[in-house]
């Protein structure tokens, strides 16, 4: 048997589906978070059943790529949970209403429920049971409430005669419902809805913004330094270089296997960037250089997903990414690219059309530095000082602009109007802040450290074969002459494929001028993404679509790195 | 009979109440909007609008919905009157 999870777009049904499945999804407080179905199972009377998250939906007319995808998948189902916002019934009825046409049993799960009591709304669960001729349960999906009876109810589903023959007559029958069973009293606004109001009008909206942007990056800098110097840092030179230098002499200082696990030993020490050993620049790039900055930035990233801050960004950001040929909405997947390109290419399909998803993702894929390599640059960069971290992120910011008026220009098609549900502010609950970052940093954790680990396997044996070399004369012209690069940066050019962080490493080996450096880095910022995100790209964009995208990366990073060149 | 001035959501100002009276956009438009719960009879509030053309904010049986210019254009409403 198959339940298909429905609703309304941000009803809440990934929590829901993490709730039924034990299967951690992302969720947040915005619409569009899930963009591909995610599936799972559920014990039900003894048997394994399959449980798929589908994207959210008004209505089951398609109007959208996300409709499309929501209407075809519900063919194959033979269950429907519509998860429905009861905090708003009237327009999640409507959706409702069309399920209950189909021919397949529904049962309705009234979620959000606790929010009813202080907003005033009342609802009679028993009556709308009544009229609708379906299962209704009250749930409260982020603490767990209902859950069980909901569960221990799913064999009741029904599908019972409804048939409307238009909209508006549709529209009609739930006008009608709504009457029977809701009565909603006045009250008074709370200071969430009075900050949610303040914070989508351009002032005080546009001031906040700034605020908010500003002291995420205090937040996110404060935390990721603090656990680099107060807890990584110490345990690596402390705890973990002993160890490596006790192996270090057990291998006899040198040798092949000694290269591979350690690396080379700087003036006679482990040195945790330039050593290049699986065991000891393998580890601490992920662990030690990475993940604190990575930490940081989802945790900040995460509570304001969480609040449902991010739509209203792209309400205030809206004239402007219209200029780029994108609409506001197109910040939270620019935002999502900041942690990892990867979710933020996926993040993509809630865009309404092909140009406007090939803009933003072409532009994620080169002016937007995932964390991964954020993180090497503030360590690496950051040693010279904080004008040149400043150099890197204002280069690539203006890329983005300048990128996005040409995109703009050139690629034919039309971006649509910005239509979005704004969230209510909430409050999330710390377990879902924690569950949430704690889920992000296993994704990266996993995806991360087999890679580096791989990497610098075979970065050193290329290296004893001499195989950089080869490339190294042969890409000199332009590492040298366009960039001003020493022709050993090549190697990390070319590494920068497969993980751009551990590029950024091989670069420190190189003693480079600061100059050099912020080449470098920004550079390996726009230049080809990432084996992670290229297949990802290759995925989202169509083969057509990725090779056109590469292209402009190629031409932008050769222009703008030389540029930085000529200017520095 | 009270006369209410009829408008645009384009043109309403923050704050401003009022009642849907039509959607004058295409079908696909008036569909997406209409599945959103923004539709002829429902009482509406502009909540914020934007400089240079930019998005406006509306709210509808208590949800919020920020469209943009060119359809804000498209929704005529009847103030509500003072």
């Amino acid at each position: 048997m198959k339940i298909l999870l429905m609703g309304n777009p941000n009803v809440g049904k990934s929590v829901f589906f993490s709730r039924l499945t034990g299967i951690r999804v992302i969720a947040s407080n915005y619409p569009g978070t899930t963009v591909k179905f995610t599936k799972g199972y559920l014990k039900l009377g003894g048997e394994l059943t399959e449980v798929i998250d589908v994207p959210g939906t008004y209505t089951l007319e398609p109007t959208s790529k996300a409709e499309e995808v929501a209407t075809e998948m519900l063919k194959d189902g033979d269950l429907v949970i519509d998860v429905v916002d009861a905090t708003n019934l009237e327009r999640n009825l409507f959706l409702t209403m069309q399920l209950l046409e189909r021919d397949i049993p529904v049962i309705v799960a009234l979620n959000v429920w606790d929010d009813t009591k202080h907003r005033g709304i009342y609802i009679d669960v028993k009556k709308l049971e009544q009229v609708l001729g379906v299962p209704v349960v009250p749930t409260v999906a982020v603490t767990g409430e209902g859950m069980k009876e909901l569960v221990s109810r799913i064999h009741e589903a029904a599908s019972p005669d409804v048939s409307y023959r238009t909209r508006d007559e549709r529209w009609a029958g739930v006008g009608r419902i709504i009457e029977q069973v809701q009565t909603v009293t006045h009250r008074h606004h709370t200071w969430l809805e009075r900050l949610g109001d303040a914070s989508v009008k351009p002032f005080p909206g546009i001031p906040i913004a700034v605020l908010a942007i500003l002291v995420s990056f205090m937040v996110i800098r404060f935390i990721g330094e603090g656990l680099i110097g107060y807890i990584f840092e110490p345990l690596f030179n402390n705890l973990w270089a002993p160890v490596m230098m006790r192996l270090s002499e057990f291998l006899g200082s040198g040798g092949f296997l000694h290269d591979i696990l350690v690396g080379k030993l700087i003036n006679g020490e482990v040195d945790f960037f330039q050593s290049f050993g699986i065991l000891t620049t393998g580890l601490y790039i992920p662990f030690g250089a990475v993940l604190p900055y990575v930490l940081a930035f989802y945790l900040v990233l995460g509570f304001l997903e969480d609040l449902g801050y991010l739509p209203r960004v792209a309400v205030l950001l809206d004239t402007l990414m219209h200029r780029l040929g994108m609409h506001g909405y197109a910040i939270i997947p620019t935002l999502l690219g900041l942690g990892c390109n990867v979710p933020g290419i996926l993040a993509t399909r809630i865009l309404e059309s092909k140009r406007e998803r090939f803009i933003v993702a072409t532009l994620i894929s080169i002016a937007v530095p995932c964390a991964a390599l954020q993180a090497m640059v503030i360590g690496l960069v950051g040693r010279e000082g904080w004008q040149y971290v400043a150099i890197v992120y204002g280069t690539l910011f203006v890329v983005w602009i300048i990128l996005g008026l040409i995109l703009n220009l050139m690629v034919k098609g039309f971006s649509p109007e910005l239509l979005v549900e704004i969230p209510p502010y909430r409050l999330p609950p710390l377990r879902m802040v924690a569950l949430k970052l704690w889920a992000r940093i296993l994704g990266f954790l996993r995806e991360a450290i087999p890679i580096v680990m791989l990497g610098i396997f075979v970065v050193t044996i290329l290296y004893a074969l001499n195989v950089f070399d080869y490339i190294a004369n042969f890409a000199a012209p332009v590492v040298s002459g366009f960039f001003g690069l020493p022709q050993e940066a090549t190697a990390a050019l070319v590494v920068g494929f497969l993980r751009k962080d551990m590029a950024i490493g091989m670069l420190s080996v190189l003693n480079l001028t600061a100059n050099q450096l912020v080449i470098g880095s920004v550079v390996l910022a726009m230049f080809f993404p990432c084996i992670a995100s290229f297949v990802v790209l290759a995925r989202e964009l169509g083969f057509k679509g990725m090779l056109a995208a590469t292209g402009i990366m190629i031409v932008a990073s050769l222009v703008v790195g030389s540029l930085l060149n000529l200017i520095l | 009979m009270t006369f209410n001035r009829q408008t645009t959501v384009a043109q309403m100002r923050t704050g401003e109440r009022g009642r849907i009276i039509e959607i004058t956009g295409g079908y696909g438009l008036t569909r997406r909007v209409e599945a959103m719960g923004i539709r002829p009879g429902k009482k509406i509030t502009k909540v914020s609008s934007m400089l240079m053309r930019g998005p406006a904010t509306i709210q509808v049986d208590g949800v919020q919905v920020a469209i943009g210019f060119g359809m804000a254009r498209r929704i005529l409403v009847e103030l509500e009157s003072e």
